[in-house]
């Protein structure tokens, strides 16, 4: 022990000399000073702001117009919104994904649609409600769908079709992780397909299963592009809501309206990922 | 129910053919699933592109063929402007893709060579803005770029808080591709040559963590082709929100869906050459 600690601090002088005065701490400076000015000082004045009346003074009474009838309108309508599209695009995504995962494991198959998959997760945007529009707007290639304009349903559709490709990617890791031993074992002692689904299968695949909701739930709480494209001029969810605030500062009766909103949606994003974090841990358990 | 029936007729008198019947009927009825599932599934995903497609070959009357809305991405005299738009897009592109390298490869690297006892933070960091909505961060970043603007006005400008947002994709493409090879036996070697730190990392790690490097930047490329947020809300215009105004104009002007078209297929193309090269090359190596 001793013998090995002399040789440690033989050996340090002769490194330490060589490039004296740099502390390891000195090389991440950059990085955390970028961080710092263009992601937590944004986050922090988001926070302050939104507990801070106009004339600088602390008060909480911003927070509570959280509960005034009106801005809780466009939080219930985030809601349905994120509700309909995360559940829609769990199950569909997890169908998708259980399809895929039954064949071939290198087949091309898979591959395609893994690949495909991870193109379209990112395809939410401008471009997408377009496409849309084009085949079911008001003159829609397809057909003018009456409902197209209608909230939740018509921009649910929109969503879902960015969902469903992220569902079966973070969904595709639990499915695989399903051993065929545990399907053989529960045939061997007799049971059905629909028992092994009830008993065995089902409950493994629980716990991923409501975290890639709660994933998918954030991911459509947090997109603004493509319902904006969709319908510009009024206003169903906290985003839309934020940004009407942002660039018109018209017949507010608080400045800090849009740091309340954005406020309360970290809270709620706050939350969901902390559920979705507890229940990737529930299901790591199993699924290796 | 089949599975119950086939259970049944099946009976005990031959009970060693029985798995196989089983596996049969299960397997015929799991392929028509899987079909029926694919071409759902494809014919969603499909459509609206190819309604796309077909709104951007749209002639001047309604039902003819015609390629002038493709010609019109670079002819478009605006308002607004669509080719200085898909400039800028290009030159943010690349500027977020530098940026976010820069930013990332040194720091990481130094990281698992000095300061390890830091990485649980730089991780948190790095994939933060997954868990923060853009439209919350533009709220906060108003004030920041206010001060930015002050001293000069160019959209630009956005490529600071787009390598936010590229962070946490380029984090775990680089994470992945460090964690491949032994950086710390490769950096003491190269240093007790006589490398400066600068060389350690251009000519040692960087050529080692190509593949790494090109997925980062194909993803944070095609997160920037697609930005809309932050942009329409600091009132920059870059091409999404370029767009966004064509189509607020001009409801179903051609142009706007040959655009968006080149531009999610230019995407598509990226990320897809990203999934496929990335795979060859990890089973060459395997």
């Amino acid at each position: 022990m001793a013998a090995v600690a002399t040789t440690e601090t033989g050996a340090r002088p002769v490194r330490a000399g060589r490039r004296p005065s740099i502390p390891g701490w000195v090389g991440v400076v950059p990085f955390f000073a970028y961080v710092g000015v263009f992601l937590l000082l944004p986050t922090g004045i988001v926070i302050t702001d939104a507990l801070k009346n106009s004339s600088g003074g602390w008060q909480l009474s911003a927070i509570g117009d959280l509960g005034n009838p009106l801005v809780r309108g466009y939080f219930i309508g985030s809601l349905k919104l994120c509700v309909i599209t995360s559940v829609g695009g769990a199950v569909f995504g997890a169908i998708l994904a259980y399809a895929v995962a039954c064949g071939n494991p290198d087949g091309a198959v898979r591959r395609l649609y893994l690949a495909v998959s991870g193109v379209l997760a990112q395809s939410g945007g401008i471009t997408l409600a377009f496409a849309f529009q084009a085949l079911l707007g008001p003159v829609g290639l397809l057909f003018h769908a009456g409902w197209f304009y209608n909230f939740p349903w018509g921009i649910s559709l929109i969503y879902v079709y960015f969902q469903i490709p992220l569902m079966v990617l973070i969904f595709m890791p639990a499915i695989d992780g399903l051993k065929v031993q545990w399907r053989e074992a529960s045939e061997n002692l007799g049971a059905s397909a629909w028992q092994y689904w009830r008993h065995v299968g089902g409950p493994l695949l629980a716990p991923a299963f409501l975290g890639s909701t709660l994933l998918l739930f954030a991911n459509a709480l947090s997109a603004f592009a493509t319902i904006e494209a969709w319908e510009s001029q009024i206003a169903y969810t906290v985003p839309q809501q934020i940004s009407t605030s942002l660039n018109s500062e018209v017949g507010l009766a608080n400045v800090n309206y849009a740091d309340v909103l954005a406020l309360g949606m970290m809270i709620m994003v706050i939350v969901i990922m902390t559920g979705y974090a507890l229940l990737q841990r529930r299901a790591s358990r199993w699924l290796r | 129910m089949a599975a119950i029936t086939s259970l049944g007729e099946s009976g005990l008198s031959e009970p060693a053919a029985r798995p196989r019947a089983i596996q049969g009927r299960r397997r015929r009825r799991l392929n028509l699933f899987r079909y029926l599932v694919f071409t759902v599934s494809g014919l969603f995903f499909l459509l609206p592109l190819l309604a796309t497609a077909r709104f951007s070959l749209e002639g001047n009357r309604l039902g003819t063929w015609s390629l002038s809305a493709w010609k019109e991405i670079v002819t478009y005299k605006g308002p607004p402007p669509l080719l200085s738009a898909v400039e800028i897009q290009l030159e943010l592109v690349v500027l977020t893709c530098v940026g976010v390298l820069v930013l990332l490869v040194p720091t990481m690297v130094w990281i698992r060579l000095r300061v390890q006892w830091i990485s649980r933070v730089f991780e948190f960091l790095c994939l933060l803005p997954l868990t923060i909505p853009a439209i919350v961060l533009v709220v906060g970043l108003a004030p920041v770029y206010n001060f930015i603007r002050r001293s000069q006005l160019s959209t630009l400008e956005l490529f600071w808080a787009y390598v936010i947002l590229a962070l946490p994709y380029a984090y775990r493409a680089l994470s992945a591709g460090l964690t491949a090879i032994d950086v710390t036996t490769m950096s003491e070697a190269a240093r007790s040559l006589g490398a400066s730190w600068f060389t350690v990392i251009t000519r040692v790690i960087v050529p080692n963590i190509r593949q790494a490097i090109l997925n980062a930047m194909v993803l944070a490329a095609a997160l920037v082709l697609g930005e809309f947020t932050i942009a329409y809300l600091l009132l920059y215009n870059n091409l999404p929100v370029t767009l966004f105004f064509i189509s607020r104009s001009t409801p179903n002007a051609s142009v706007i869906f040959s655009t968006s078209l080149a531009s999610l297929l230019f995407a598509f193309g990226l990320l897809l050459i990203l999934a496929y090269a990335g795979r060859r090359r990890h089973r060459g190596r395997g």
